[in-house]
């Protein structure tokens, strides 16, 4: 490592070997640095290219031959179209609420001083620190107790939940160091409140809020643990993909998933250089 | 501004109480002044407790005036600019624009324009986009709005940078899109806070020039804010010196520097020495009908100053202050003749400075006073160090002020809110005087350093 390499040189004599050793070190910090990246990356490149794979049998593990097969029968499976609209629909509705809900939490966390801020706060991180397990328990008995029936409605209220509280924390981050004079300036020049916060606060907290609306679409659509319990006989993407694991899963799942990686990582990169190009 | 009724050699007209306030509002036309403060206060709260950040102001400006709030940091000039803005609510007290009483008015709602300090700029939006700002609220759009726009950039020399964001530019140009943005709204006064604060001497002491060369094209009333001296004098028509949350003077520039009203102000505004003398007669009908006060002093001196007019009666034996500027004085190596004061003393320091050089003088009683000698004719000094010397000067130059009663000696110079609560409006006053506490304010960096004696 450099640090090895630069290291003074009245050490040099006492220890011979440094420098090989130096070479050594660097090596194998390449090959674990490589290793890992491998293991995070393995399981998206078995997904997508399995989603080539020509299948004979149930079970879609061993490499067949290559095929475009499942791209063009991608909606053959009903059950599985239904799951991923739902899925999306979900996911594109509760990031709209969670995003409104939570920009103004965070702003509202982020810019003002009023009673029971820490206690708003407390909930806020205790929403994202609890286990999914009891959210979704506790979601559920609350459902059972008003006598509200599972299905659609429950888990899109459950993922606008969990959502908000995502949201509030990047947009509240973003607040840091925001000049609020430049609010003042709009108001001096002869905008009311709704139209400062409209032509001046959101153009400039917007790269938080989309990184905000990024996550919350990112955490919804593949959220299970607190959708199986309040799904009632409605199935997700997620839900219906754990069931099909035991009879095997369809090669039309791993290019559904490619589709929903692939649009996320463009999300993510398109976000990245709107941050990076408005820096503000 | 030339209404004050004195001259260039500080010859004292009678009655000038009054010239100090011409330009407030014309009583003659019956036009309202564009801005009037009456009685107005703020007190901030933090952790529960009231702290004031302006005691109590009135002020009158007059249309397209040019007036200036002057004082330390702390002492609440943002505070009142903001609360004439609308950003902050008075605690007490009514603001009138134009006649009209705006004190529960928002902002948005006010004839008045701001810049800030720190500018403010919009920085997702480029230079015209941030100019044009303020007409498009108000439904300019099309030919009109491209013209404004054009002409208002024009005036700050800014036409070449129209599309850049703000922060592609330096902070002069910053400035100038901060001064352009709120001008093009032809507001029916322009407040400025601190405007040149953040540029260096040389592009603030250009932008000055520039700032009143604007002001009197546009004929827009300003309202001034800023902690240098130098700056204020200047530019403005009327100065109202702030310390403490209060007006301490409220004049012209010229009426401000020769005739401090306070010790504050007298130590604030360039330079001045201050001889802590006792009354020994007051002639109440000395020369030109004005009261002069006679004070000790050692055998053939002569101190006498007439009294300023905005103090009360003095007896003998009184405590008092003679304040007396460095320019004003004369240097002879015999004594005067003539009904001038004269002074005995030592000369401990000489600093030659290029246009003038300073003496600092040791008198009999100790104090040290400074002397400004203008370097016209001749290139060699008129005395040395150690020489003893007379020092000189006319008595309408000098003032008596009251002597500052409980005088603290290591006042903060920021003037915040003093942990002990400062004396409020309850302190005892001598005709319009401010409290003497507020009086007691330690002179800042121009000041120089009387040594008591
Ligand atoms: N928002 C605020 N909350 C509490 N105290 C404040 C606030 N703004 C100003 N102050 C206090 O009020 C006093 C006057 O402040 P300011 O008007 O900003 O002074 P200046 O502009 O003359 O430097 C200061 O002591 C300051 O600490
Ligand atoms: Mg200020």
């Amino acid at each position: 490592m450099t640090s090895l390499d630069s290291a003074p040189p009245r050490l040099a004599p006492a220890r011979p070997g440094g420098g090989r050793g130096g070479r050594l070190g660097e090596r194998l910090l390449h090959a674990y640095t490589w290793l890992i990246l491998l293991w995070l990356v393995l399981p998206i490149i078995v997904m997508i290219v399995f989603g080539f794979n020509d299948r004979v049998g149930k079970r879609n593990n061993t490499w067949n031959g290559f095929t475009l097969r499942w791209w063009g029968e991608l909606f053959a499976i009903p059950d599985l179209t239904t799951a991923l609209v739902n899925s999306l629909t979900i996911a594109l509705l509760s990031t709209a609420v969670a995003t409104t809900l939570g920009t103004l939490m965070g702003l509202a966390l982020g810019r003002h001083t009023f009673r029971g801020r820490g206690g708003v706060e407390l909930l806020m991180f205790a929403n994202i620190a609890a286990p999914e397990v009891v959210l979704g328990a506790s979601l559920l008995s609350l459902f059972i107790t008003m006598g509200v029936p599972r299905g659609y409605l429950t888990i899109l209220i459950a993922h606008i939940m969990f959502n908000i509280s995502y949201v509030a924390v990047v947009v509240r981050a973003r607040l840091a160091g925001f000049d609020s004079s430049v609010e003042e300036a709009a108001r001096d020049l002869g905008a009311g409140p709704f139209t400062t916060f409209r032509l001046v606060t959101l153009p400039l907290i917007l790269p938080g809020v989309l990184s905000g609306a990024l996550l919350a679409f990112a955490m919804s659509i593949d959220e299970y643990v607190i959708t199986t319990f309040n799904a009632g006989s409605t199935l997700t993407f997620p839900l219906w993909v754990f069931g099909a694991t035991r009879v095997g899963v369809p090669p039309q799942v791993n290019v559904m998933a490619t589709i929903i990686f692939v649009v996320g990582v463009l999300l993510a990169l398109g976000n990245a250089l709107l941050l990076r190009r408005r820096q503000i | 501004m030339t209404a004050t009724g004195h001259t260039a050699t500080g010859h004292t007209a009678t009655g000038h109480t009054a010239t100090g306030h011409t330009a407030t509002g014309d009583a003659a036309t019956g036009a309202p002044p564009a801005i009037e403060l009456a009685g107005v206060a703020k007190d901030y709260h933090s952790r529960g407790r009231a702290v004031p950040a302006v005691s109590r102001i009135d002020l009158a400006i007059g249309p397209g005036e040019f007036f200036s709030l002057l004082g330390p940091s702390g002492c609440g000039k943002s505070t009142t600019l903001r609360m004439i803005a609308g950003f902050e609510e008075p605690t007490r007290g009514r603001i009138l624009l134009q006649g009209r009483d705006v004190t529960a008015v928002p902002p948005n709602r006010r004839d008045v324009n701001l810049v800030f300090q720190s500018y403010a700029l919009f920085p997702h939006l480029d230079v015209a986009g941030n100019v044009a700002f303020g007409l498009r609220r108000r439904g300019v759009k099309g030919r009109e709005l491209r013209e404004r726009v054009g002409t208002m950039l024009d005036l700050v020399e800014l036409s070449e940078l129209a599309e850049r964001r703000p922060r592609e530019l330096s902070g002069g140009q910053q400035q100038r899109v901060a001064l352009a943005r709120a001008l093009v709204n032809r507001p029916a006064a322009l407040l400025l806070d601190e405007p040149l604060g953040a540029l260096d001497l040389k592009l603030r002491q250009t932008m000055q020039i520039q700032l009143k060369a604007i002001q009197r094209e546009v004929g827009i009333t300003f309202i001034y804010v800023t902690h240098d001296q130098g700056e204020a004098l200047t530019m403005s028509d009327r100065i109202a010196v702030m310390n403490r949350g209060r007006v301490e003077q409220l004049a012209s520039p010229r009426e401000i520097y020769e005739r401090p009203r306070t010790r504050f102000v007298a130590g604030f505004i360039g330079t001045s020495n201050l001889l802590r003398r006792t009354v020994r007669a007051v002639d109440a009908a000395g020369p030109g009908g004005r009261a002069m006060v006679v004070l000790d002093a050692g055998a053939d001196e002569r101190l006498s100053a007439p009294l300023h007019p905005q103090m009360g009666p003095l007896r003998t034996g009184d405590q008092v202050e003679l304040t007396v500027r460095p320019e004003k004085i004369e240097m002879s190596a015999t004594r005067p003749d003539g009904p001038c004061c004269a002074l005995r003393g030592r000369i401990v320091e000489v600093v030659y400075l290029g246009t003038y050089t300073t003496y600092t003088v040791a008198t009999h009683g100790g104090t040290e006073i400074t002397v400004f000698w203008q370097n016209s004719t001749d290139s060699t000094n008129v005395a040395e160090r150690g020489e003893e010397i007379w020092l000189s000067w006319l008595p309408e130059h000098s003032y008596v002020l009251p002597e500052s009663a409980d005088e603290e000696p290591s006042t903060p110079r920021s003037g915040g809110p003093d942990p002990g609560g400062p004396p409020e409006g309850d302190a005892p006053r001598r005709n319009g005087e401010p409290a003497a506490g507020a009086a007691a304010q330690t002179p800042t960096a121009t000041a120089a350093h009387p040594v008591s004696p």
